[in-house]
């Protein structure tokens, strides 16, 4: 086994992060977005992670997480 | 106001609001004209998008500052295709905990018109997983029977393109509308001023949902009274019921007893 690993990753709202086994609410947290903020929400692969599954979700290597919050609109 | 003139409420999907208008929170100068001028049109009902945040910046606290206080309708701007769209209301359902959603699917980025077929399709969806549905649509009956037919919980066609301000611009579109459909017809789109307000309610429309009438207007805070007061009179003159449109003139003072010479 070669000791040069590719290095393994997730994406968050299109950019490429290291992977490192967070669960929804560390990467909340990383993205420096206090997870009890109200008007925020995570979507994992197109499906919506609700509010109290954010502790026991893992994200795996590969995954495509969406953080999106309320802004203003018409 | 005169509790003998007050006008009715506005009841969509159950639950009851006094004011017609519903007003967006985008394009003001600054946020507390935003701010300003949304208490000052005394909407209840206050649209906000849903957008990814910003992983440098964090971003603004638009909920802290609106929720609690108004009925916050996310709606799901932006969105293409009934798939972005659908997802997009379960990402605002989620954050906002609100089943209502104001549902729009563009079809072009010019027109910023409707895609019927994809409307219709995310109309189904998002209904049937429990959503209350308010599609902006074309001001077209078929289209909105067919929303009001899959559950929509209104219908809101619009008065012309978003943002153009060239007000009302079928007027008989919009009053078949309010004829062949059951639920609230909400004029979304297309307000540039005080008087398109009006005319919409003297037609019977519920409601109207405006944005940039307001936040481009000189004092965006002016213009959203302006169009509360603009709703309410035409609303007041709706129930009032309009004079007959007659060719010849009537006179308005009595004719017995003026002096003949």
């Amino acid at each position: 086994m070669s000791e040069t690993r590719v290095e393994q990753t997730i994406t968050i709202n299109g950019a490429r992060k290291p992977w490192s086994g967070q669960s929804v609410r560390a990467l909340l947290v990383e993205a420096g977005i206090a997870p009890e903020r109200g008007g925020v929400a995570v979507a994992l692969n197109g499906a919506v992670v609700p509010r109290g599954d954010w502790d026991s979700t893992a994200v795996r290597p590969d995954d495509k997480i969406e953080i999106v919050h309320i802004v203003r609109g018409g | 106001m005169d509790a003998k003139v007050r006008t009715d409420t506005l009841t969509i999907a159950g639950r009851s609001f006094g004011s017609r208008l519903m007003i967006g929170t985008s394009r003001y100068p600054n946020q507390q004209v935003m701010l300003d001028a949304v208490e000052a049109s005394g909407a209840e009902i206050v649209t906000v998008a849903v957008r990814r945040v910003s992983l440098e910046s964090g971003g603004e606290g638009l909920f802290d500052m609106l929720a609690g206080k108004y009925w916050l309708l996310p709606n799901t701007a932006g969105c293409f295709t009934a798939r972005d769209a659908v997802l997009t209301a379960e990402l605002a359902r989620e954050a906002l905990q609100t089943d209502w959603v104001k549902l729009e699917v563009i079809g072009d980025d010019e027109t910023l018109f409707p895609d019927v077929e994809q409307l219709l399709r995310a109309a189904d969806e998002l209904v049937k997983k429990g959503f209350v549905v308010l599609p902006y649509c074309n001001d077209d009956p078929i289209t909105c029977k067919k929303l009001e037919d899959l559950g929509c919980a209104a219908v809101m066609p619009l008065a012309a393109p978003i943002g153009s301000g060239m007000g009302i611009r079928n007027p008989y579109n919009l009053r078949i509308i309010r004829h062949q459909c059951s639920v609230p017809v909400i004029v979304d789109a297309g307000v540039g001023t005080a008087s398109d307000a009006a005319i919409a309610l003297e037609l019977g429309c519920d409601g109207i949902l405006l944005n940039s009438a307001v936040a481009g207007a000189r004092d965006p805070v002016k213009m959203a009274r302006a169009m509360r007061l603009a709703i309410e009179a035409g609303r007041l003159a709706f129930e009032a019921g309009r004079i007959p449109r007659k060719l010849y003139a009537t006179a308005s003072t009595p004719i017995e007893g003026a002096i003949e010479l």
